[in-house]
């Protein structure tokens, strides 16, 4: 390739001003599409967010935070959860080399640790309705299990869109479209651990808090 | 375990005159039009070009269909409970029973918001912003397609309240603790809260189509500042769609929760906090009013300069008002409930920043008066909408701004008065806007101008109509007349509301006149055809292209190196300075490949969202099956556009000769 040809094809003056520069390619379209959506997704966990800061305090009688949290169940969930985003962004590498061996290891050990994470978090749900600390318990206990339910389903969701994109990838190959989706999918995962760290410090430290 | 859940035939309101005369008429109607289209032989047509259709223009037109009859059903709400408040003084009782006309009043308002002025300007966004742009369609055009038949599956739902079962008696906002199960055990919340929920997956979905869209699309040489106003006001409209909307899933989910599973958010049991309702309500409600006017005021500056034949005044003033509005709309919402008992410092916050608010919109109305100032106007339809919008708006804004006192609301607070105020700011500010905008882009949607005469007759029906029926709630809302009233003792009242009775009649003549205006229209339509595709002498890339627009929308992607790039060529054409381009070379079009994935997901939608609402499990798990079936086919499709050859758009080019391209 000639690149000073290149270079004289391209009129100067587009380049001064990005915003004139016509349409973005579709790789870019969607993966910007795909930002916008997870801002509005993190919009809707601000609400959330907020409707437990407001209850917090609102047991009604019933099991407060620091008797219901053990904090070193959050800390693996913790773990579990950024270490799947840091094979998760491996997997990212993969993909951008194309080494197909390599994104598929990727997504195995993001989907175990995923898994891992719902697991302790299913858990721990299971032993607080056990003691009577369901959410019918108090406004406190519905506001916890909706935030921290909500971005459970999210990791769910999750594990099952990883699936099928590997079912998409050992069917199509490294095509364009598979390309984007694994792109959102990463997107998505990385926006889950931001919601969580957030939920960490707010519900599970904050609230043990004396 | 009942295998209809709460379904039986006692949820047929055969007892109650008025709702089954209802039932039959709509029945008959709905019935007339389908044998219609089968005897037409017409489904195979509507199949392929409309309900399976991503094209964004399609989608627009569909928007406003179910707008424009969705504005049928919540204007029948409207006048019937002015004729109730009409008769019902003193001993009279009227004809509507409390409970009716409680539904009628939250059906009224929860249609007039969500299923009339949100489709009316969503879908004037669909049709316009990618012409406008420049752009060949929206970013997702499958996802377009969802939005639209998750919006019409909310409407189902909505309507089908009508007949089986009931609707909320809430009010449209629904406060606990009224809302929740335990003073609310009927179905009607659940309609409320599901039909909203499921569209507003829609409503969301476009935001984030149309963000990108903006933000992403454009076409070459338009840089930010060179965009119309009215896509600059779409950006800040679906910007807030994005930002706003998510608060309303999460606030509607936790009333479910409460409702379905026996949470706590809202009771007044176990530390539940209605006020958080209210709080996180208008978190969205006040941001919601600026999606519905900020579309609207920007087709009002397309509307006063097209017709004014001069550039928008204060171009760069109005962009930033724009955007100053859409900030500022979230730092107003306790504006609406100043009687929650926050302590005055908070009272007097809010207040000082809703008198904020109405400065840029000032700043707006005086760039279009200074935009028309010195023009020489066109006095057509839109114009007179637009002219209309103006006088009403201003006297609306002036109330509002009375009411952003919390002493003066502390009086007014649930009042008609309030009633009176934000039907003068939401008629005028959105609804006069869509149907400027609808007279504006219907010869580009359709290729002939609307009848100007039935239009002006309209016009002037809903500007008189509407002050007659709003003007005198003001006087009885200081006279002390609370809202939502089945009956009253207070007999001075009545003549007041007879006046509005007569203006409501006055506007229901102006829609029978809109009606009319569209069935002329359509039989003249030989006379009224536009064939330059420029039948206003417009200033924006939309009518750089035939009436209507191909597929395609541009044979060739047109450049924009200025603001109001088409009319400035055609300036310099009629100057001589530039010569008239025809394209020399065409290239091969790829368009998206139409699919039935939005129909089939709302159908499954629809039976999902019933089934919900009437506990009926198994088929909730049924449909919820089918919309995943249906997404994951979408996912495993192979090929998602199909390609235009290069032929094709030459002849469609040299068929539909446009005066000046790009």
């Amino acid at each position: 390739m000639n690149i000073a040809v290149e270079m004289d094809d391209v009129r100067q003056g587009e380049l001064l001003n990005a915003s004139a520069a016509g349409p973005a390619p579709k790789r870019v379209i969607a993966g910007y599409g795909f930002w916008i959506f997870l801002l509005s997704d993190i919009v809707m966990f601000s609400a959330l967010f907020a409707a437990y800061a407001v209850l917090a305090k609102a047991t009604a009688g019933g099991p407060t935070a620091a008797q219901l949290f053990d904090q070193r169940n959050a800390a693996m969930e913790t773990a579990f959860l950024l270490l799947s985003s840091y094979s998760c962004g491996l997997m990212s590498l993969a993909i951008n080399s194309r080494r197909t061996f390599g994104v598929f290891l990727g997504a195995a050990v993001t989907f175990l640790l995923g898994a891992a994470f719902l697991n302790l978090e299913l858990r721990e749900f299971q032993g607080m309705i056990a003691i009577g600390a369901a959410p019918q318990r108090s406004a406190f206990l519905s506001a916890f299990f909706t935030l921290v339910g909500c971005h459970g389903l999210h990791v769910a969701v999750g594990l099952v869109w990883l699936v099928l994109m590997m079912v998409q990838l050992s069917f199509r190959g490294f095509q364009e479209v598979v390309v984007r989706r694994l792109h959102c999918f990463s997107l998505f995962w990385h926006a889950l651990d931001i919601i969580w760290v957030l939920i960490f410090t707010i519900v599970y430290l904050m609230g043990v808090l004396p | 375990m009942n295998l209809l859940g709460k379904l039986n035939w006692g949820a047929i309101p055969l007892d109650q005159p008025i709702i089954m005369g209802t039932v039959v008429c709509v029945g008959v109607v709905i019935l007339a039009v389908l044998a219609w289209i089968t005897a037409k032989g017409y489904w195979p047509y509507l199949w392929r070009e409309w309900l399976t259709s991503v094209d964004h223009k399609r989608i627009g037109v569909m928007y406003l269909a179910l707008a424009l009859v969705m504005l049928v059903r919540g204007f029948s709400d409207a006048i019937m409970m002015r004729t109730q408040q009409a008769i019902a003084a003193g001993g009279a009782q009227g004809y509507l029973p409390p409970e009716h006309f409680d539904q009628i009043f939250s059906a009224h308002g929860t249609i007039m918001i969500f299923f009339v002025a949100m489709p009316l300007v969503i879908g004037l966004m669909n049709f316009a912003v990618p012409l406008q742009l420049g752009a060949r369609d929206v970013a997702f055009p499958t996802m377009n397609s969802v939005s639209l038949w998750l919006t019409a599956t909310g409407i189902l739902l909505i309507n089908v309240s009508l007949f089986v079962g009931e609707f909320a008696k809430t009010g449209w906002v629904a406060y606990p603790p009224l809302s929740e199960l335990q003073f609310s055990p009927g179905v009607g919340v659940d309609y409320y809260l599901w039909s909203l929920q499921i569209s507003g997956i829609g409503t969301l979905l476009s935001g984030v189509n149309f963000v990108t869209t903006i933000l992403k699309m454009r076409a070459p040489g338009m840089s930010y500042m060179r965009m119309p106003v009215f896509c600059w006001t779409a950006l800040a409209s679906n910007m807030l769609i994005v930002a706003a909307f998510p608060v309303l899933t999460a606030l509607f989910s936790m009333l479910l929760l409460d409702r379905y599973l026996g949470f706590h958010f809202f009771t007044l049991d176990a530390g539940g906090n209605a006020m958080m309702y209210v709080n996180l309500f208008w978190v969205w409600g006040h941001p919601e009013v600026y999606i519905l006017v900020l579309p609207a005021f920007g087709i009002y500056s397309e509307v006063s300069a097209t017709f004014s034949s001069k550039p928008l005044f204060g171009y760069r003033s109005m962009v930033g008002a724009t955007l100053v509005i859409c900030v500022l709309s979230y730092t107003v919402w306790l504006h609406h409930f100043f009687t929650m008992g926050a302590s005055a410092g908070v009272n007097a916050f809010f207040g000082i920043t809703s008198m904020i608010i109405g400065v840029p919109t000032g700043v707006k109305v005086f760039n279009w008066l200074f935009t028309m100032y010195g023009g020489r106007i066109r006095f057509t339809v839109p114009v007179l909408w637009t002219i209309g919008f103006m006088v009403a708006f201003v006297f609306g804004g002036l109330t509002g701004v009375l009411l952003a006192l919390p002493a003066v609301d502390w009086q007014v607070h649930n009042s008609v008065f309030l009633i009176a105020h934000f039907h003068h700011v939401i008629i005028p500010g959105v609804l006069f806007g869509a149907i400027a905008g609808y007279n504006y882009w219907f010869p580009k949607a359709f290729g002939f101008k609307l009848d100007e005469r039935w239009g002006k007759a309209s016009f002037w029906c809903w500007f008189i109509g509407f002050h007659l029926a709003f003007m005198p709630l003001y006087v009885t809302g200081l006279m002390g007349m609370t809202r939502r009233l089945q009956h009253y003792d207070v007999l001075s009242w009545q003549p007041w509301l007879w006046v509005a009775e007569v203006g409501a009649v006055i506007i229901l003549v102006g829609i029978i006149c809109q009606v009319v205006q569209l069935v002329v229209s359509i039989r003249n339509r030989e006379q009224l055809r536009d064939t330059t595709g420029d039948p206003w002498n417009g200033r924006t890339l939309e009518w750089a292209t035939a009436s209507p627009p191909p597929a395609w929308n541009f044979a060739v992607l047109p450049r924009a190196d200025e603001l109001d790039a088409f009319w400035a060529k055609k300036q310099r054409v009629l100057a001589k300075e530039d010569v008239p381009v025809q394209p020399h070379r065409y290239e091969p079009i790829e368009v998206p490949k139409n699919t039935p994935t939005g129909f089939v997901t709302a159908f499954f939608a629809v039976i999902t969202g019933f089934a919900l609402i009437w506990h009926i499990w198994w088929m909730a798990g049924l449909g919820l099956i089918g919309v995943a079936v249906t997404l994951l086919a979408f996912m495993f499709r192979v090929e998602d556009e199909v390609e235009i050859p290069a032929e094709q758009v030459r002849q469609f080019d040299r068929a539909h000769p446009v005066e000046v391209s790009l």
